[in-house]
């Protein structure tokens, strides 16, 4: 599979997280599964001339390329003329550069957050940048590409969405691509594979003793649940964090901070401040999505009368003040 | 004379062109054009203060955590709070991380290859060059990947991610680290360490760190099979000591506590006052108007304006265009390596590059003492309120030079946040008195056209540009 790649109103950080993949060095990675980058505007040698001949030729369907991954949001300003980024050398908007490639793609990739919704390009209020992900505004179908679109596999942008992406996520839909194809039934409602975002952040999360007995942090730096507080979405947001590590052996929440949904369209603009849970009459407004909000109060009520001290002094602590029981044999109790 | 433009500039974080007036194949005159617009700074004006900790990242996925700790520093101050001591030790293994991996990724990824162009293919050492550094496939990238993402790993437990982490907040960091884990840390570090001296050097970290002047560099470098040696032995044959001279005037925030803050220009070191520093839009697509301190600086879109031809300011230091990275840290802090290299020649290719690699030897090791002095079961974090009116300042280094974040609140609320990057600072454009930027002068007088060797090319990555925080 033949990648072409470009980069537009984004931090390039897809790109520099991708080249954390392990176990294996990404490129050693990529290159057994037959993918190759045809250009990458972060890797490859051609610059200048050299790379815009490639990308013309792309564009004009006299170069084969099968995937065409685009990394940051489409700035489509001021007033509809691209300028907020003509591409080097070639004085053309990039908006136009990926609309002319998209027609000659078998795949089209999102990657990030800011590719396939906008992103913090478009959160600046009245979007004077009028950015826009590549089939996306937001929530909302439609975008750089239109609604419509489909590549020549027949399938919508697929949108690999993170801010940053894990690398994981990029290599492995790339490589079901490249080597099984993919089909819509592989895809959420807003374009997401199902192979990372089929999951919740929450799964696998190492507090989960604490949220199961609602033992809450208070502030920074504790251990405790961070959903009653600081603002944790990881019941709501759609991607595998705490299944599928960060640098080794990370993630956010793993980390000591709260999940902010970088997965889902709008993430940048929550109504809220980022590190603090939006309240109402005492209870989170973001609860669990698929669970009856009056049993979630009833359980929680429950499970914090249950809570064993250990849990609830440990939660308001940077780290663990009370160590879990050791059974002895014989012991009786 | 004709006039070329060179873009896209590959291998740089973001976007780049470059416009070139030729006479005889020689630069005339340089235009630096960022070409690409972001507006991170309005993004945040009517925020929650503390937003700025998510949002400011997002600038950068390269000088993602410079961005953060810059933020940081700027709220704290705002807050009037002080990390821990763990919380500080915590951040500073942070930074330093993310500035080492850049300082490696750089080299083997985005700078090396232009090495292996066929252009060179006469010259002696193009065979092996080519062989390990050619881009994607060359026998380094399977190597140093593997290398930069097990360092990166500090990041899984230090920071929860790499890039876009929200550990750094004002009081200190989210995440305290345990007893194993320190050892986890310190293991990490050796490892980094084994591949630096193995492939890097081919010496010991110390060793490299002791090299006092150019002559000792290029006698040690020489013969000896690694690959700083590598490219010391193609930069002295393509004579790129020499070139890539912009203004020699360097300004540093001062890192870690480990390198002071200050100038230097002529040999003189002084001490560093913030307060000299302002913005000047005269040649930005940016409403036009005087000179601004950023505290007072504006970013207000003019995308029509006749003359501009670039998304980036101005930023000068008493009215001067300054050089800031890795070489203007180790000047400032009197590293003789890197006095000898631009008192003999000015900066150039070569001295940026060396001073680069050097902080790989120097930082290292002063890592594995932070990650001995973390104290387990001490505070990582202390808190306090945000004052509803309040302003602070964030300076820090991040892998390619200075970084500053200005803000200030109001009703609870930010008000303004104004940035500036280090690529702000070397690849700015004229200002007002028509005074170029480090790169635009330091691109005068190399061959450039039809023909020319990559020159060009080296000396604009040996600035290690990061387009996308230039423009943020």
């Amino acid at each position: 599979m033949k990648v072409l790649w470009l980069q537009s109103g984004g931090c390039g950080g897809c790109t520099q997280s991708m080249l954390c993949s392990e176990p294996r060095s990404l490129f050693d990675e990529l290159r057994d599964a037959g993918i190759e980058f045809l250009w990458h505007p972060a890797l490859s040698i051609e610059s200048g001339e050299e790379a815009l001949t490639i990308l013309e030729d792309c564009a004009e369907g006299w170069l084969s390329f099968d995937a065409l991954c685009i990394e940051g949001a489409m700035l489509r300003g001021p007033n509809g003329t691209g300028k907020f980024h003509l591409m080097a050398g070639s004085g053309r908007p990039l908006t136009e550069w990926v609309a002319r490639l998209a027609r000659h793609a078998k795949w089209v990739f999102a990657i990030g957050s800011c590719t396939a919704y906008g992103g913090f390009s478009a959160n600046t209020p009245g979007n004077p940048l009028e950015a826009c992900g590549l089939q996306f505004d937001e929530q909302t179908p439609g975008g750089l590409l239109g609604a419509g679109f489909q590549s020549a596999a027949g399938l919508p942008v697929i949108n690999i969405a993170g801010c940053p992406t894990h690398p994981g996520w990029v290599v492995d839909t790339l490589e079901k691509a490249a080597l099984e194809g993919m089909s819509g039934a592989d895809l959420d409602e807003f374009g997401r594979p199902l192979l990372y975002a089929g999951e919740l952040v929450h799964h696998g999360c190492a507090r989960n003793e604490f949220y199961e007995f609602k033992a809450s942090a208070q502030k920074q730096s504790d251990l405790g649940c961070l959903m009653e507080n600081l603002g944790c979405k990881g019941t709501q947001a759609h991607a595998d964090c705490n299944l599928r590590p960060w640098n080794g052996s990370g993630s956010c929440l793993r980390g000591g901070f709260a999940c902010i949904a970088c997965t889902e369209p709008g993430f940048e603009s929550p109504g809220h401040a980022f590190q603090e849970t939006p309240k109402l009459a005492g209870i989170p407004i973001g609860l669990p999505t698929d669970m009856p909000k009056a049993w979630f109060v009833a359980l929680a009520a429950l499970s914090k009368s249950a809570t064993p001290k250990r849990v609830r002094n440990n939660a308001v602590e940077d780290h663990p003040v009370v160590m879990p029981p050791i059974r002895k044999k014989g012991g009786g109790k | 004379m004709s006039r070329i433009v060179v873009g896209p500039f590959n291998r740089v974080e973001g976007d780049l062109e470059v416009a070139l007036d030729l006479d005889n194949g020689l630069i005339r005159s340089a235009q630096v054009n960022s070409p690409l617009f972001r507006g991170f700074e309005q993004i945040m004006i009517g925020r929650a203060p503390l937003d700025a900790l998510a949002i400011v990242p997002r600038i950068c996925g390269i000088c993602s955590v410079a961005q953060s700790a810059a933020a940081a520093s700027a709220l704290a101050e705002a807050m009037g709070v002080i990390p821990t001591v763990n919380g500080k030790i915590s951040r500073n293994l942070i930074c330093a991380t993310e500035n080492l991996a850049d300082h490696l990724t750089h080299f083997y990824l985005f700078f090396m290859p232009d090495f292996a162009r066929p252009a060179y293919v006469d010259r002696p050492w193009h065979d092996a060059v080519a062989k390990r550094f050619t881009a994607v496939t060359g026998d380094a990238a399977a190597e140093v990947l593997p290398a930069r993402a097990g360092f990166l790993r500090m990041m899984g437990f230090l920071a929860g991610r790499w890039p876009h982490t929200l550990a750094i907040q004002p009081g200190g960091s989210t995440r305290a680290i345990t007893v194993g884990e320190r050892i986890r840390l310190l293991a990490q570090l050796r490892e980094f360490r084994g591949f630096l001296e193995k492939r890097l050097f081919g010496d010991s970290l110390a060793a490299v760190a002791q090299l006092a002047s150019k002559d000792q560099l290029l006698a040690w470098a020489d013969g000896r099979p690694a690959d700083f040696p590598a490219f010391l032995h193609a930069a002295s044959d393509l004579g790129l000591d020499k070139l890539g001279r912009a203004d020699d005037a360097f300004l540093s925030y001062g890192a870690y506590d480990l390198f002071p803050a200050g100038t230097w220009q002529a040999g003189q070191s002084a001490v560093l006052d913030a307060a000299k520093i302002d913005e000047d839009t005269t040649s930005a697509w940016l409403a036009a108007g005087k000179a601004r301190h950023p505290a007072q600086g504006e970013t207000i879109v003019d995308a029509n304006k006749p003359d501009a031809y670039t998304w980036c300011k101005a930023p000068r230091y008493a009215g001067q265009p300054y050089e800031v990275g890795a070489l203007a840290r180790q000047l400032i802090a009197g590293h003789p390596l890197a006095l000898d290299l631009v008192q003999r020649d000015g900066a150039s290719v070569m001295a940026r590059v060396a001073a680069r690699l050097l902080e790989l030897a120097l930082v290292l090791p002063t890592m594995e003492s932070w990650v001995q002095a973390l104290q387990p079961g001490e505070p990582f974090c202390t808190h306090g309120e945000m004052p509803d009116d309040a302003s602070g300042t964030g300076l820090v280094e991040a892998a390619r030079g200075s970084l500053g974040h200005w803000l200030s609140i109001r009703r609870g609320r930010i008000e303004r946040y104004q940035i500036i990057a280090p690529t702000t600072w070397n690849f700015s454009p004229r200002d007002g008195n028509a005074r170029p930027g480090p790169l635009e002068q330091a691109l005068v007088g190399l061959p450039a056209g039809e023909g020319a060797p990559p020159t060009v090319q080296h000396v604009v990555r040996s600035f290690d540009p990061c387009m996308v925080c230039t423009v943020h």
